[in-house]
């Protein structure tokens, strides 16, 4: 069966290997950076069953690992390389002979993801499931990346490995944005141990005046704003805005319904979203992959739709939950 | 302490807000706000890296996406963007605006059918929509300048966080409708996943009409500069 976890070893391995050709080209803090990298996606598992067990080491040699990503992060800048006029007549050369036949790797990956995703439950090997049906999605992914791979090198008669190089070097150009998403949920983890989200809670109720259902919904909505943008996460913030002004005020004392509340509830936190560098795989990722001279390039695109969909949810709730 | 409230790791959100003002390196800004807010709240320091590395070993899903990264770097060394561009420019008639609004309705209808990762920046974005929105914004007109080609780039890719955001909550098995309808079953309201995200759906209407609007203007802002710079006869002059 092709559970996540072998994904994971891959993904461990692809790292080990841009790590190895950064160390060959000597520069070293790059390699160290992806090296590091490599220790979840290759250990993960043992980490997460020692914590199991109760034993903490591995965890907090994780843990160390964390800061020394920070640190290295802090050291080496992004750097995209612009490609010479030779790369780049040698690219439009193989456009026109590849033709549209290269599109078709990079349509295979949602289609055949997509594809797996409905038929993953029927296949079976030997009675086993092919792909492990708690995860179907990721092992579906995972495994239309391969297969595109396959694809790819097919359309390009490339030799496999050349692959890999072009894989490192798209790596090498996110460079530390793509540890972002990761890091921060973890921020987000220690935000949540240490009660963050229930403290702004309590600030916001302390000093709304609650007999107003307009101010208590403001304050509900606004809070989702601001907590997402601070989380990065409206997922984060909805629980804690929930407990501290929905549920209570909003709905308790002032008969608002319920499931209105929450779907467009939701929704006003992903204005947030849409204005946070937080959300880091949404709005700095994509400026560091478009090659954007300001990392907020795509956070200031979108502040307008953010901030009109805002007004238009407020004034929705406003209409609709208290009837 | 019951009833007092520790105030102090709201010092970690304090540093993530400076450090990203200041611009300061990202992942430091935040691994630095994780140990402020752990320290201020009387973790000790063993516990507060165990709790970072756990953390961070139980999101490494959020990197799964770095298998496609060989597909797509093959493929762009053999030329899939310069490909997308070309393809894009056989349509005549095909503006940045008709072309982003498509995708738009296109990535909201995917997301709200549960198709929400089928798309995503680093596998479309970059080497697909990214390309053939410059390609359809130049309307074989020649090159765009700098600054019109990155506000393009940009455009493209909040009309793919637009549409997957305000698609995604109308899908029943999405994991925020489950979050909202478990919030409210934990504290005794039992209500269907359906009709909570059907309440979706007036939101996703109005976050088409009112990117497909913005889009618009996008478009209209750079035929303008365009045809000012055609006049004074100087072509892509630095703005």
């Amino acid at each position: 069966m092709l559970r996540v976890e072998y994904l994971y070893w891959l993904v461990g391995a692809f790292l080990i290997a841009a790590a190895w050709f950064n160390l060959r080209e000597r520069r070293f803090s790059m390699a160290a950076f992806w090296l590091i990298l490599s220790g979840p996606f290759v250990f993960g598992d043992l980490v997460l069953a020692a914590v199991q067990r109760n034993e903490a080491l591995p965890a907090q040699f994780m843990g160390g690992g964390v800061v020394a990503l920070g640190l290295l992060a802090a050291r080496g800048g992004l750097r995209s390389k612009a490609d010479t006029p030779a790369e780049h007549e040698q690219r439009e050369r193989s456009a026109a002979r590849i033709g549209n036949r290269l599109f078709a790797p990079a349509l295979a990956i949602p289609v055949l993801t997509l594809a797996l995703f409905f038929a993953g439950r029927h296949l079976s090997l030997n009675g086993m499931p092919l792909l492990d049906p708690k995860a179907l999605t990721l092992t579906s992914l995972g495994l239309a990346s391969l297969l595109a791979l396959v694809g790819a090198v097919r359309v390009t008669r490339a030799r496999p490995l050349h692959s890999i190089v072009e894989g490192r070097r798209l790596l090498d150009s996110l460079g530390w944005a793509v540890l972002l998403p990761m890091i921060l949920a973890t921020l987000g983890g220690v935000f949540a141990a240490t009660g963050v989200g229930e403290t702004i809670a309590a600030l916001t109720s302390a000093v709304i005046p609650i007999d107003s259902r307009m101010a208590c919904l403001l304050a509900f909505a606004l809070g989702m704003v601001l907590f997402t943008i601070i989380m990065g996460n409206a997922f984060a913030a909805f629980p804690v805005m929930m407990a501290g002004i929905g549920l209570p005020l909003l709905v308790l004392r002032h008969g608002a319904d319920p499931a209105i509340l929450g779907a467009i509830g939701m929704l006003t936190g992903y204005c947030g979203t849409l204005l946070t560098p937080m959300a880091a795989n949404f709005n700095i990722v994509p400026a560091v992959l478009l090659e954007l001279p300001d990392q907020y390039g795509v956070i200031r695109s979108q502040i307008p739709t953010a901030l009109a969909l805002m007004v238009v949810n407020v004034a929705l709730m406003a209409l609709l939950v208290f009837r | 302490m019951p009833g007092v409230i520790n105030y102090w790791p709201l010092l970690g959100v304090a540093v993530v807000v400076i450090g990203f003002t200041l611009r300061r390196n990202p992942v430091l800004v935040v691994v630095t706000a994780g140990l402020v807010s752990g320290l201020c709240a009387g973790i000790p320091l063993p516990d507060l890296l165990a709790l970072l590395g756990r953390t961070f070993v139980e999101n490494r899903v959020l990197l799964l996406f770095l298998l496609t990264l060989p597909v797509i770097g093959l493929l762009e060394h053999f030329g899939l963007r310069e490909r997308a561009r070309t393809w894009i420019a056989s349509f005549r008639g095909l503006t940045l605006a008709r072309f982003q609004i498509t995708y738009l309705g296109l990535r909201q209808l995917l997301s709200m059918a549960g198709l929400i990762d089928i798309a995503g920046h680093a596998q479309t974005v970059r080497p697909l929509i990214a390309p053939m929105s410059e390609s359809a914004a130049e309307g074989g007109r020649g090159p765009l300048t700098d600054s019109q080609r990155d506000r393009v780039r940009a455009s493209a890719a909040a009309v793919e966080n637009v549409g997957r955001f305000f698609g995604e909550d109308v899908f029943v098995a999405f994991g925020a409708v489950l979050l909202i309808q478990g919030f409210y079953a934990r504290n005794g309201i039992v209500l269907e996943p359906l009709s909570i995200s059907l309440w979706a759906l007036p939101t996703a209407i109005a976050a088409f009409l009112i990117h497909s609007v913005r889009v618009r203007l996008l478009q209209r802002r750079i035929d303008r500069e365009r045809r000012l710079i055609g006049k004074d006869g100087a072509t892509n002059a630095p703005r």
